[in-house]
């Protein structure tokens, strides 16, 4: 039997509220807890105090708004799988979505939660770096941004300090972009061996703008920086793709696992990558 | 510490003095003693402890009991009314969906939830939406013909 270890508990009834009460020490944000109640079950994590944030309905929305595609960092993981502006404008949303965890787990864990967590095997993370996202951090004296590719510190650590909480993704919305995102667990709900997403903003066929994000395989903030800046000026075409993901798998730091060794995975990263820029791109012809 | 949780169960209201750590299946199954839910992995993988809160499925093993204070939950024991079998459980009877039981309780509440949001499921959308629980017994195949079989005779029987 798993149980944690002894926790108070706090239910934040405003974003104020909860600002207050995460600038105490060892309060800890409770979202969907569906990393967090786990890793508290296995003593990994042991908050003193939580603070709930579940009846936040201010922080659960997803919307356009100036050009941006705004998301609440309550939003759960199935608002973004149902949300026709997100799959309209990002692709790549939805592909990831249908794969993170499984559908009862999605209608709980939340899109924030997923990126503060900063597990390196998240699939969000690498997703929002590859569509340059920026996350919007609240705290008592207002709110500041963060590229979401500067967002991530190292494993299960980020830039949100104490007293601060994660409120919203923006991204920003270009035409003639695609998108997508291929992963491969070994059955539902696991985490990914290797995973890889793709963004690609074409004109007239030649790769005006790239993004590449890859999971699980110790990419650098969850970018292939190398394999972006070789495709940008590039024409969108298979063998640039192939290069690129060659570059992808070559500058990454995968670990050897139950998940695989590192062969495996990097060879994985080559081929996830080139099957994420092709579809990406034929996206991207199709909304042009 | 403990603090007052007050949660509505079935239509009921309970209200109980709990360690903020209690997880909403044991809150379930020791404090009411409603052990229709089953208690499986620990891991949020099994889905056997699959209950609804505020009309939406979640496993049990993996929310506080805190969480719920002030919403609504729903286990395996609502699914019957005034005698009458769900559908979904008659038909769990009708197409021996189950073997030993003990990811039945949650495989049923999930099935409500998707007949209840979709009355008349293709096999792959029952196969993916129960794609985050474990059966061991019956292969999977007897369980998506149950949901079918209670797709097939929901007349009258919905709520």
């Amino acid at each position: 039997m798993q149980v944690p270890s002894h926790v108070e508990y706090e239910r934040s009834a405003s974003v104020e509220h909860a600002l207050a009460l995460l600038g105490r020490p060892d309060h800890r944000v409770l979202a969907g807890g569906h990393s967090l109640i786990p890793m508290m079950k296995l003593r990994l994590a042991q908050p003193g105090v939580l603070v709930d944030i579940n009846g936040l309905a201010e922080l659960a929305y997803i919307r356009l708004d100036g050009g941006q595609l705004c998301i609440g960092a309550l939003a759960r993981h199935a608002d973004l799988l149902d949300s026709t502006a997100a799959g309209l404008h990002f692709p790549i949303f939805h592909d990831a979505e249908r794969v993170v965890a499984d559908p009862i787990v999605r209608l709980w864990g939340t899109v924030g939660g997923s990126l503060c967590q900063a597990d390196p095997s998240e699939d969000l993370s690498a997703v929002f770096a590859a569509v340059r996202a920026t996350a919007v951090i609240r705290g008592q004296d207002g709110d500041r941004t963060v590229p979401v590719r500067e967002f991530h510190l190292g494993p299960y650590e980020t830039v949100v300090g104490p007293g601060e909480l994660l409120a919203e993704i923006r991204v920003p919305v270009s035409p003639g972009t695609g998108s997508a995102y291929e992963k491969v667990a070994r059955r539902v709900g696991d985490w990914s061996v290797a995973a890889a997403g793709a963004v690609l903003q074409l004109d007239q066929g030649t790769v005006s703008q790239a993004g590449i994000g890859l999971t699980a395989v110790g990419a650098e903030h969850f970018v292939a920086a190398e394999a972006e800046d070789f495709l940008r000026g590039q024409p969108a075409a298979e063998e640039n793709f192939k290069a690129a993901a060659e570059i992808a798998a070559e500058h990454c730091h995968p670990v050897v696992d139950q998940r695989g060794p590192e062969d495996y995975k990097r060879h994985l990263v080559a081929e996830l990558t080139t099957r994420a820029l092709r579809r990406a791109a034929a996206r991207a012809g199709a909304s042009a | 510490m403990t603090m007052r949780v007050a949660v509505t169960v079935n239509g009921t209201e309970y209200a109980r003095d709990v360690e903020p750590r209690l997880l909403l299946i044991h809150f379930l199954r020791d404090e009411l003693g409603l052990t229709g839910s089953h208690w499986g992995c620990d891991t949020s993988n099994c889905g056997s402890c699959v209950v609804w809160l505020d009309q939406r499925p979640v496993k049990a093993c993996t929310v506080l009991a805190a969480m719920a204070d002030g919403r609504c939950v729903r286990t395996v024991e609502d699914l019957e009314r005034d005698g009458r079998l769900d559908p979904v459980q008659q038909g769990f009877i009708e197409c021996h969906g189950l073997q030993c039981g003990f990811c039945t309780p949650g495989m049923m509440m999930t099935a409500r939830w998707l007949l209840d949001r979709n009355p008349d499921p293709a096999e792959a959308e029952i196969r993916e939406v129960l794609s985050g629980q474990v059966c061991r017994c019956t292969g999977y195949e007897n369980i998506v013909r149950s949901v079918r079989w209670a797709a097939e005779h929901a007349e009258g029987t919905t709520r």
